[in-house]
Order: structure tokens, then C-alpha cells, then sequence
């Protein structure tokens, strides 16, 4: 509206200083500003007076306070009912990260291959990728989560009629036992091996790719990399004389003993929003692996690339060029998505700040806290996302 | 000379010969499309197993095995539980569906004022159908109809209280009817608003641009439940003393919103995508903002991200089921309030009643997005590069 330019000529005395494009444009932005101000002040008095009316106390001080409920699952800080209102918020954020996080991960892979499963030359293969995802994309996320938890896991037999599954885990109503693992002395060997040997792996990938510019040689890195991962946790172990027992769930007379347990509302969300995002994810991929040009495989084809160095080297790289925007909305809603945790009973962030809204009345002060942290996420995944983008950019002259 | 010449010239064409059995009907598609090379035979082979494992059974709790009439709970229980089946049998409970359906489609809406919910029903796709089809005629006519008369009729149909309708407050509302009711006008609500907001977002003018991204970038950050936890319990703190608004008001507002947002960001899509020519196209030819705008760039744009704009539709109808976390029922969370039924709660009851509203929802949003492509077909008017 602004761009025009009224000419500074002889004209400009005779038009209207409404006409003007320029005063115009200052007038409605002064005007929309004085709206949202008298709106804000508006409902910052109304709060007020809401709040002295219903004498309800403002501020976080409240955080401090004994919490007096307990958490069904709280994997990473020792939390009880005499715990304060911040741990169990704390719980509860911890909680999201960890659904949020671990769903991102199997959706990426459940939805690699089922996008890749779309554009396979197999009819059969085709088709049963498209049922996939043309079943998940149209029902509702929490009709999924209802699916696993009231559909799928409240069916399963009770903890005496536990279904044994494969390396000593069982499946019941009331989740899913995996043998825990614990660490005796000297296991945290391990662990440097192990950080020893990603620092390696990366050395040695940045010296053959080197190697390979100056010289033509390629290297093995992956066996390089998979020998070092594996090789060197493994030898720091058996140094200290394998340090580390597994503790098998064992079935009792009502209930397993030992072992460490997953519950079924986490297993529900888990699933639910793996294979509902899925269902996104494999369209976004399939849209990026066709939006790459023909005759870029067919030019690498031309120069010898044999297919599996094709789509390692060619295709790949220029898909997730494609790929990688929409991907990061769509592990944005799935961490969103994790709020319907709420729905089977997880004790995620939503749900732990649900009650302590219950408790305390606090709705201001709760809700505060759900923007500031989801916000926190998304931008911190677009922040992420963002830099990931830039590295995979076109680079152009 | 007569009878010398012996050079022979064929007269008619040779019959075409029949391909070799490998390369025609069903042997060449299952050749090509099945078993290509040793890798597809085997992903066909393990595909075929899968099905083998899955299918049958899915169809045999679906179909065969399923109890699709009965008074009560026995018809889907085991005699171990309690009911008629024998042990160890396991089929879906559309007898619970059944009983259900007129709470799965009205909620607690009095019944013998359900004529006005089918009415609007009626009203709503009478007016819908000719909309939808390309070639009916009064499509102006009848978009006016559709999204200014019918929302004051259906809002005095289904409230009551005027023309000796009987009140019906919005907290018996329940079922298939919020779940339309809430998609209708977050749709129609989201639409306008949302390209306000992307105009806004692309305007050059500072402070509007400020406001409109903040906006959207904060709707965007939250999930949706959180939206709706703001409107039913914040917006009471935020009136004056004394006003309330109907819950199910609040609840509309938190997804128009919400949506709104997501429009907005389709909408920016499409607008950024019009080449700088056409802007500069309008600008040469005289036009004013709001005539640019609306007769050269929002046409073009909009036609560009149909499918956007159809996939927040989805997603808003979708999103929909979420109103039960504030405790208000649309259809999945009607169909969950009667798993507790006791007259109906067996083992098979959650599964079938899931499998319904599933049902519902997949026909609901898969005809959308056909409908999408449809028109994304119709309208290409092969500009694309």
C-alpha cells in the first residue's frame, strides 16, 4: 500500500491527506495498535477484577508447594507425592521429551519406508503402502491413541496369562516388561569406549573423505564405524570383566517380578502418534524423492554410479532438500500431538499441569507455563530444523 | 507373357500373431508388477504372508464372526463373561452400534426434537451438493444461501427457543452433530480469517505485519488442546464480571482461532508463489490494493494451494475430537462415553465402537481430499512449470 509514490510535484497540495498512501498506511497502523492496546488493557482489568472478585492469589510462588499427588511414570527424577508443584511440572516436560522424541524416531523410520514402499515398482507393495496411509492420514490422532489403549492393549491378557515374547520380555494389560539392565562397577568404561569411538568415527570419516578428493581411494567407513561402535564398548568391557547383569522379568503367581516395566498409556501414545505421523511423513517423502529430476539418476546412471551409490549420492541428498522443511512441521506436530497424552492417561506435561490446575486454580499461571515451554519446543525443532536446512541447501554460484 | 510373371504380392495384411504367453494378460502384470526382479519376488512373497496373517482375521472379527443384532451386552460377551458366545470367540459388537447410533450421531439431543437436527441435516446437504458440482447453475446464489441464510436458520433450528421451538442449550449436543457443527464454522470461520491474517503477514506495513506474525507463530507453537484449555477456562477471566459465554461458543472460537493460524500459513504459500509480474501487472493497469488483491493475486493463489487449504480442513475436522478433553462430546467422545454403558461393556465393545467412529471420520476426510483432487484437476489450467 506504502510502495506507491506520490510524486513530490505540483500535484501533492491538491490531495487529500486521505488519499495519501503513505499517512494512509500510518493511520491503520496506528489505529490497529490503539485497538490491541485498549483490547489488552481491557482484558488485563477484567483479569484483574476476576481474580480479586474470586480471591484467587497471582504469581508462581505456588511452584514451591507440596504437590500431593503421585505420577505413574517418572523414569529420570525420583519423584512423590510430597515432591513440589515444579518437580511434577518438571516430571511431566521430561515425560513429553521422552514420548516426543521417541515417536519422532520410529515415525521417521516407519515413514521412510512406507513412502519409499509407494513408489515401489511391486504392485502389491504399492498398494498396501497407499492403504497405510491413506487409513492413518484420515482418522483422527486420538481415535489412534483410543485404538492402542481401550482397543488393542486393555485386551491383552492379565499379568498371569502374560504373553513371552522373544529375549525373556512379556506382554500384559499392564505393559510391557523388558529385562532392566544393571550396571555393576566399571561399566561407565563403557560409555567412554563408546564416546571415544563416535569422536573416532567422525575423524576417520572426515580423513577418507579427504582422502577420496585427493586421491580417488574410497574408504570403508561404515564397517570402519560399525567395528569401532560396537568393537570398542565391547573391549572396554570385557576389560573390566563384563560389569553388567540383566534382570528378566520372571513370571509369578499374580504378577512379574524384576525387570523393568513400560506402561501401557506410554506404549499406546508412543504407537499412536508413530504410526499416525507416519502416514505424513512417508507422503512427504514420497513427494521429495519424485520432486528430484529423472535426469539426475539417469546422468549418474550415464557416468557409471551403480543404483545403490545413485540414491546414496544423487537422489538422496537432493530429496532432503525437498524433504526436510515439511518434515520438521510435521516433528513439530507430533510433539504437540504428545499433549493428547491426556487421552490415555500419560503423565505428560499437559496432563501433570491439567491437575495441578485442578488443584491449585491456577489457570493463569498453568497456562503461562504450557506456552512458554511448547513454544520453547517448537522453536527450539525449528531452530534445529532451520540450521539443517541451511547445511543442505542448494549452494549456488 | 501371360502367366510368366510369378513374383508374388501379398493383397492382405498378415494376421497379427498372439504376444508368447509371458508377455501378455495376467502373466505379463504379474510378471512385471509382481515378481521384476528376485528382490520384488521376495517383498511379494513376505507381502502376500503379511496378508495371509492379517486379512483373515480382520475380516472374520469384522464380518463373520461380528454379532450384528441384540437386546444387550450377551450377544457380545462369552458365557465366561458373562453372554451368550461361545468361549474363545472374538468378533466385533455392531449390535452395541446399533443401539447406539441415534446417541453416536445426536448425543443427548432430546429425541423427539431430533426432526430439527435432520432438517438441518438435510438443509445442509441440499445446499452443499449443487455447490459442489461444478456445473449446477446460481453458484453465487447459492453460496450466499449456503454460508450466510443457512447458519442463522440451522442456529434457530437447533437452539429453539424462538417460533415455539423448544431451548435446546448446547450442553445436550453431543455426537456426530458437534463434530459437524464445530468443522462447519471453524471452516467457514478459519477461511476468511486465515487469508486476512496472511494479507496481514505480507503486508509492508510494519505494525500489522508485527501483529499479524505474532499471532500466528504463537497459535502455531501450541498444540490445540491448549487452545481450548484457554477458551474454556481463561476467556471467563478475561470478560467483565458477570458475562459468560456457552461453552460450546468458547470451544468454537478456540479452533476457528487455532485453525485460522494454520490457513493463514497455506495462504502465505500461495500468495509468495504469484510471480512479481502480476503485482507489478496490476500496479501498471491502475489497480487499487483491495482490487489487486482480490481480482488478480487471491484468485491465483488460492488456486494454487487447494490442497493446502482442503488439508487444513482435514485437520480442523479432525481436530474436532478433541473438544472431549474439556469435557464436551463430539462423536468419538459420545462413542466413548458408552464403552461404560453397563448394558453394553464387554471386551469387544471398545474395539467395535472405535472402529465406527474411525469409519465415520476415514468417509468424512477421504471424500474431502478426493474432492480436492478433483478440483485441483478441474482448475489446472496448465500453467505449471
Amino acid at each position: 500500500m506504502v510502495s506507491q509514490d506520490i510524486s513530490p510535484g505540483t500535484d501533492s497540495g491538491k490531495v487529500s491527506l486521505l488519499n495519501d498512501p503513505k499517512f494512509r498506511g500510518y493511520l491503520f497502523q496506528a489505529l490497529a495498535l490503539l485497538i490491541i492496546v485498549v483490547l489488552g488493557y481491557w482484558i488485563v482489568n477484567n483479569t484483574i477484577a476476576n481474580l480479586q472478585r474470586a480471591r484467587l492469589a497471582t504469581g508462581f510462588g505456588f511452584l514451591d508447594g507440596r504437590a500431593g499427588f503421585d505420577i505413574s511414570s517418572s523414569p529420570y527424577v525420583s519423584y512423590s507425592s510430597d515432591s513440589t508443584f515444579a518437580k511434577a511440572l518438571l516430571v511431566g516436560i521430561l515425560n513429553t521429551l521422552t514420548v516426543a522424541i521417541a515417536g519422532i524416531i520410529t515415525a521417521t523410520i516407519i515413514g521412510f519406508i512406507i513412502g519409499i514402499g509407494r513408489l515401489s515398482h511391486n504392485w502389491l507393495i504399492r498398494k498396501i503402502c497407499t492403504v497405510y496411509v491413506e487409513l492413518f492420514r484420515n482418522v483422527p490422532p486420538l481415535l489412534v491413541i483410543f485404538f492402542w489403549y481401550s482397543g488393542v492393549l486393555a485386551v491383552l491378557p492379565q499379568a498371569r496369562q502374560s504373553i513371552a515374547l522373544p529375549f525373556g520380555t512379556y506382554l500384559n494389560n499392564r505393559g510391557f516388561y523388558v529385562p532392566s539392565l544393571i550396571m555393576g562397577e566399571g561399566a561407565w568404561l563403557a560409555g567412554v569406549a563408546f564416546l571415544i569411538a563416535v569422536v573416532a568415527t567422525l575423524l576417520v570419516r572426515r580423513w577418507a573423505h579427504k582422502r577420496q578428493m585427493a586421491t580417488g581411494q574410497p574408504f570403508p567407513v561404515g564397517l570402519t564405524a560399525i567395528a569401532l561402535i560396537v568393537g570398542l564398548p565391547l573391549l572396554a568391557l570385557a576389560v573390566k570383566g563384563f560389569p553388567m547383569t540383566l534382570d528378566y522379568p520372571i513370571l509369578g503367581a499374580f504378577n512379574l517380578k524384576g525387570g523393568s516395566q513400560v506402561g501401557p498409556e506410554f506404549i499406546s501414545l508412543y504407537l499412536a502418534l508413530s504410526f499416525y505421523t507416519a502416514a505424513f511423513i512417508a507422503e512427504i517423502v514420497r513427494a521429495g524423492i519424485r520432486g528430484v529430476g529423472k535426469g539426475q539418476s539417469e546422468a549418474a546412471h550415464a557416468l557409471g554410479l551403480r543404483a545403490g551409490t545413485t540414491t546414496r549420492l544423487v537422489v538422496v541428498p537432493q530429496a532432503m532438500r525437498i524433504i526436510t522443511p515439511p518434515l520438521a512441521s510435521q516433528y513439530l506436530n507430533l510433539t504437540k500431538n504428545s499433549s493428547l497424552a491426556i487421552a490415555a492417561g500419560y503423565p505428560d506435561l499437559f496432563a501433570v499441569g491439567g491437575t495441578i490446575l485442578n488443584q491449585t486454580g491456577r489457570s493463569l499461571e498453568v497456562v503461562v507455563i504450557f506456552m512458554i515451554v511448547y513454544l520453547s519446543l517448537s522453536i527450539l525443532t525449528s531452530l534445529f530444523m532451520n540450521w539443517y536446512n541451511a547445511k543442505m541447501a542448494l549452494v549456488e554460484r | 507373357m501371360t502367366d510368366t510373371n510369378i513374383s508374388f504380392v501379398r493383397q492382405e495384411m498378415l494376421q497379427g500373431q498372439t504376444p508368447p504367453l509371458g508377455e501378455r494378460g495376467i502373466v505379463r502384470w504379474v510378471r512385471v508388477n509382481l515378481l521384476a526382479t528376485p528382490v520384488d519376488a521376495v517383498l511379494t512373497v513376505l507381502a502376500l504372508l503379511v496378508l495371509a496373517w492379517f486379512l483373515p482375521p480382520l475380516i472374520n472379527w469384522l464380518f463373520i464372526q461380528a454379532a450384528w443384532v441384540g437386546p444387550n451386552r450377551s450377544v457380545c460377551a462369552t458365557v465366561a463373561q458373562g453372554g451368550l458366545q461361545p468361549d474363545g470367540w472374538s468378533g466385533a459388537c455392531w449390535a452395541f452400534v446399533n443401539a447406539k447410533f441415534g446417541q453416536f450421531m445426536y448425543g443427548p439431543y432430546p429425541i423427539d426434537q431430533r426432526w430439527r437436527v435432520n432438517l438441518v441435516g438435510i438443509m445442509f446437504v441440499a445446499l452443499l451438493i449443487p455447490l459442489l458440482i461444478p456445473k449446477a447453475p446460481y453458484k453465487v446464489l447459492n453460496a450466499i444461501v449456503f454460508f450466510f441464510v443457512f447458519p442463522i436458520v440451522a442456529f434457530f433450528l437447533l437452539v429453539g427457543g424462538w417460533f415455539g421451538l423448544p431451548y435446546v442449550e448446547t450442553s445436550v449436543w453431543g455426537g456426530l452433530l458437534v463434530t459437524l457443527v464445530i468443522s462447519f464454522v471453524g471452516i467457514s470461520v478459519s477461511l476468511p480469517l486465515g487469508i486476512a491474517l496472511a494479507l496481514g503477514r505480507r503486508s509492508k506495513m510494519p505494525v500489522i505485519k508485527m501483529l499479524c506474525v505474532i499471532f500466528i507463530e504463537m497459535v502455531r507453537g501450541i498444540p490445540l488442546v491448549t487452545v481450548l484449555f484457554m477458551a474454556s477456562y481463561m476467556l471467563p477471566l478475561f470478560l467483565p464480571p458477570g458475562v459468560s459465554f456457552d461453552k460450546f461458543l468458547r470451544a468454537l472460537i478456540g479452533v476457528a482461532l487455532f485453525a485460522s493460524a494454520y490457513m493463514a500459513e497455506v495462504v502465505r504459500g500461495g500468495l509468495q508463489a504469484i510471480p512479481k509480474g502480476q503485482y507489478e501487472g496490476a500496479d501498471s493497469l491502475g489497480l487499487g490494493y483491495w482490487q489487486k488483491t482480490g481480482l488478480i493475486i487471491l484468485p491465483q493463489a488460492l488456486k494454487l494451494v487447494i490442497p493446502g487449504i482442503v488439508n487444513t480442513f482435514i485437520g480442523l475436522f479432525k481436530d474436532t475430537s478433541l473438544v472431549s478433553i474439556i469435557s464436551m462430546f463430539d462423536l468419538l467422545g459420545t462413542v466413548r462415553q458408552h464403552f461404560n454403558d453397563t448394558n453394553w461393556s464387554s471386551p469387544q465393545t471398545p474395539m467395535s465402537g472405535l472402529v465406527f467412529a474411525g469409519f465415520v471420520f476415514w468417509i468424512f476426510c477421504f471424500g474431502m481430499s478426493r474432492y480436492s483432487i478433483f478440483m485441483e484437476n478441474r482448475l489446472d489450467t496448465g500453467h505449471k512449470r
